[in-house]
């Protein structure tokens, strides 16, 4: 087994798709938090293939979308540093800050590197000791243990030439945020499959009880997709409301605990501000007193940080399912991969990235 | 940097203090953190997110997963013939 190709059975996505048509006898609408997910939607067409009555709307679950402006401005200036040579994740470079994004940082001279892993970052670190190297710690659960690997890692090298700038964000926060809204459109959930795949899904029932939704596990590939949206549906068309799982072959209850440990030694929830969407309680991570010396906002001063968003930007309205891509006026047109004014369209895990890649002008 | 699809543990040694393995994305090779899966073994698969890998895959479980889904389609012959697209 390869554990993908069985996954991509288009005889049986349909076969799940006409179960799924023949259930439904009215509109609802579920979100899928990952990013990740809303890629695989667009590009397999599931979007197209479902009955009209389920509408998806696209998640939060795009850590370049939802870093703060404050933060991406906080990176240009470290960036630009002479002693300073900053690492991130390819997909950051082109993200707008409020006046420019690290590509055009490197273009005036600054040391920009992107990296596949941050353990990169700590060898960069090594190989220069003369140097600053700091690494832009985004992401969700699933980049975490990556990214706090790298700091224990460097601990215990003994480097004083690196450290990170942490913009870390949780899911289970987001989902009481956006259903604690009065404008929250959201009725059931696909809960992201790699973030369970460590973390585990127990923190779901208190949010499936709470709001009355059912939250089901789902993973990345076309039948998992189909898989999770009947689970989803059948619930709520039998009025149940509980926590399911159907990424099994990856995802336990109880998560990967080796991992969590390593993200509790070296990370502690924090309230975090997301990009669009604003401030939500203890939604974040920052670093635990142990290896708060490796915080690059406390190494390097920046002075404070006037921002900027563009003007047109409903990416926030997006990230919470009350919008989509095409609603944007500039959407298509101002906006464009080319010339992004928002993050949800330079990721590759942004819906008005994939909305574009993709061809929607509709829906 | 979240699209993970699965890979197979090829090789398995310590570099940097650290237990990193080799894994094997269909023919591309990459390294990966093991620090969170030390049971892993060579043949086992493995979801990799930023050059760390973050848990094991269950051969018994997609099976049961494919199974509960051929189920739940069987329906399947009354419906047209499969579409033209394979996404094989
Ligand atoms: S199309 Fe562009 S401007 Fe509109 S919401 Fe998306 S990223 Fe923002």
């Amino acid at each position: 087994m390869e554990f993908t190709t069985e996954f991509r059975d288009a005889h049986l996505v349909r076969g799940v798709i006409e179960k799924i048509r023949r259930r439904v006898t009215r509109s609802w609408v579920l979100m899928e938090i990952c990013g990740g997910q809303t890629h695989a939607i667009l590009h397999y067409g599931l979007d197209q293939l479902l009955p009209a009555e389920i509408e998806l709307v696209h998640g939060p679950g795009c850590p370049v979308c939802v870093t703060s402006l404050e933060l991406i401005d906080k990176a240009l200036a470290i960036a630009a540093r002479p002693e300073v040579i900053f690492t991130s994740y390819g997909d950051m470079l082109r993200v707008p800050g409020s006046q420019r994004d690290l590509f055009s940082v490197r273009a005036a001279g600054g040391k920009v590197r992107v990296v596949y892993s941050p353990l990169d970052a700590v060898k960069i670190a090594q190989e220069n000791p003369d140097k600053q190297v700091v690494f832009f710690a985004i992401g969700f659960e699933t980049t975490g243990p990556s990214n706090a690997m790298s700091v224990v890692q460097a601990k215990m090298l003994g480097l004083k030439n690196y450290s990170v700038l942490v913009s870390h964000v949780c899911v289970p926060p987001a989902m009481h945020a956006i259903l604690s809204s009065p404008a929250s459109r959201v009725q059931g959930f696909l809960a992201a499959g790699h973030v369970c795949s460590v973390m585990g899904y127990w923190q779901y029932p208190s949010i499936a009880e709470k709001y009355r939704v059912p939250v089901v596990v789902t993973g990345f590939e076309p039948l998992d997709l189909v898989q999770g949206i009947w689970m989803t549906v059948d619930q709520l068309e039998s009025g149940t409301c509980e926590v399911q799982n159907a990424y099994s072959r990856v995802v336990s209850r109880e998560g990967n605990t080796a991992a969590q440990a390593i993200l509790n030694r070296v990370f502690e929830p924090c309230d975090r501000k997301w990009r669009g969407i604003g401030m939500i309680p203890q939604s974040g991570w920052q670093l635990t007193t142990e290896f708060s010396d490796f915080d690059a906002e406390k190494r390097f001063d920046v002075g404070s940080i006037q921002t900027q968003e563009s003007p047109y930007c409903i990416a926030g309205e997006i990230l919470q399912g009350l919008k989509k891509p095409t609603q944007c006026p500039a959407y298509g047109k101002l906006c464009t991969p080319d010339t992004p004014l928002g993050a949800t369209m330079v990721s590759s895990e942004g819906a008005c990235a994939a909305y574009y890649r993709y061809g929607r002008t509709e829906g | 940097m979240c699209l993970a699809v699965p890979g197979k543990i090829i090789e398995i040694y310590a570099a940097g203090g650290l237990r990193m393995g080799k894994v094997d994305f269909g023919g591309v090779i990459r390294e990966a953190c093991l620090e969170a899966l030390p049971d892993s073994k060579i043949g086992d698969y493995t979801i990799v997110h930023a050059g760390f890998a973050l848990n094991l895959l269950s051969e018994e479980e997609a099976q049961a997963s494919l199974e509960a889904l051929r189920e739940l389609a069987s329906i399947e012959d009354e419906l047209d013939p499969p579409a033209a697209q394979d996404w094989r």
